[in-house]
């Protein structure tokens, strides 16, 4: 049932593909690639991916198509027509297509209990997460500790591309206040987007707390709960205008929560460090090595959501406050 | 006794929320302008899903499940036809005023 379903989804998904391609209007293409990423959503949720299928649901249908609309209000609805490489890009993608494809007969069968995949390191982070950490979510401990060196790369790849959206949307333009008026107004003139949406927002990051908090017991952590979070704050700057919206949290506090998330997580590290035991290792943050450990997780989540929350923040206000 | 009612009364409710996603999709590939076709799909939204849902909350019985289903069906009502509002506002302000179109037959094309 499962393998009907996932080719059922699949199907779908090259079909939107195809038709992500083929479409000219890029808003058609924006509304395409986020009905694409709910479809591989949907597919990372039957593989029992649960946190994968809520990170591309918040982030990938969420929060990326909203930023793709901003960047689209910046530009022209159309695609340019393309210049004469087709064939040169025609070649490319097929040679490029055809090794994937030839790739693809080296991997083992779908579920395979021989795979590299359940044989190499997945068995022992199943059966040492009890002992070590003690928290249910196996993948939380996977993120935040066994592989805390690669999230800690992770954040500061968000960071990194937040700031460079930034100096490149932020830099030059001299006249970035006056397209002010028209973002102010928002949606206060439509009174039911504004009054239904007013009562979802709180609701909204509460969810998002509680997916940032609860991601040591369920799927979630600092990525989901960032986007989720961003996605309440962009939903009340579309509602009230981007004006408001900036009141509630400015540019500076954006800035901290950046920079702060990142810090946040580094420390932690350092923390270890100075308490005794490596970078990253959390063990020596309590008395109690397993309570350590769990600290360590809640920290450098909390400094995951931070900077998450912060840079989709950022880079939505960015958008929103460019001269058209 | 109870039990087999309730999974026949629940599988009665998911098999009409079928149907009713299902008019919901045909309606909106065969209306003819974009008003009608929300209107069609807003049998998807609002009927198929409260069927669908219902059905689902019968089939978990009282359980932390019934209460997720229940949450998740109070804010598609909530948000669905809020959508389907701003999308009828969105295409009103882009100039595309409802109207009686009776040289075109539909099909599909738009």
């Amino acid at each position: 049932m499962t393998i009907i379903f996932g080719i059922f989804l699949l199907t779908l998904l090259l079909i939107t593909a195809v038709a992500i391609v083929q479409t000219k209007n890029l808003f058609v293409a924006v509304m395409l690639m986020g009905i694409a990423s709910l479809l591989i959503a949907a597919n990372f949720f039957l593989l029992d991916a649960a946190d994968v299928a809520l990170t591309e649901a918040a982030v990938g249908a969420g929060v990326s198509t909203v930023l793709f609309l901003g960047a689209l209000a910046l530009t022209s609805e159309h695609e340019r027509a393309p210049t004469s490489r087709a064939v040169l890009s025609f070649v490319v993608v097929t040679a490029a297509a055809l090794i994937v494809i030839y790739a693809t007969f080296d991997k083992p069968r779908f579920g395979a209990p021989d795979a590299p995949t359940q044989t190499h390191v997945a068995p022992w982070y199943l059966e040492k997460t009890p002992e070590y950490i003690d928290i249910p979510n196996v993948v939380t401990a996977v993120l935040g500790s066994f592989r805390g060196y690669d999230t800690l790369g992770e954040v500061f790849v968000v960071f990194t591309a937040g700031i460079g959206v930034l100096f490149v949307l932020a830099g030059g333009s001299g006249g970035r206040r006056a397209a002010r008026s028209a973002a102010n107004v928002g949606l206060s003139q439509h009174l039911i987007p504004r009054v239904v949406g007013r009562l979802l927002i709180p609701f909204i990051v509460l969810f998002g707390l509680y997916v940032q908090f609860h991601g040591e017991y369920g799927p979630g952590g600092g990525f989901q709960a960032g986007a989720i979070i961003a996605a309440a704050v962009i939903l009340f700057a579309l509602l009230e205008g981007e004006g408001k919206a900036l009141n509630v949290i400015p540019r500076s506090v954006l800035l901290g929560l950046v920079a702060g998330g990142a810090i946040l997580y580094g420390a932690v590290g350092v923390a270890g460090m100075l308490l005794g035991g490596n970078f990253l290792d959390y063990s020596v943050l309590a008395d109690d090595p397993v309570k350590g450990q769990q600290l360590g997780i809640i920290l450098i989540e909390a400094g995951v959501g931070s900077t998450v929350t912060g840079v989709l923040l950022s880079i939505f206000h960015a958008f929103a406050a460019r001269d058209r | 006794m109870m039990a087999f009612v309730l999974d026949v009364l629940s599988w009665v409710l998911l098999t009409l929320g079928g149907i009713s996603v299902l008019i919901g999709g045909i309606g909106a590939l065969r209306m003819p302008d974009l008003f009608t076709r929300m209107h069609a799909a807003s049998v998807t939204d609002s009927l198929g899903a409260i069927l669908v849902l219902t059905g689902i909350m019968l089939q978990a019985g009282l359980s932390l499940a019934t209460i997720k289903l229940a949450a998740i069906l109070l804010f598609l009502l909530l948000t669905s036809p809020t959508a389907s509002n701003a999308l009828a506002s969105a295409a009103m302000l882009a100039g595309n005023k409802p109207g009686i179109d009776t040289a075109s037959d539909g099909g599909g094309a738009t």
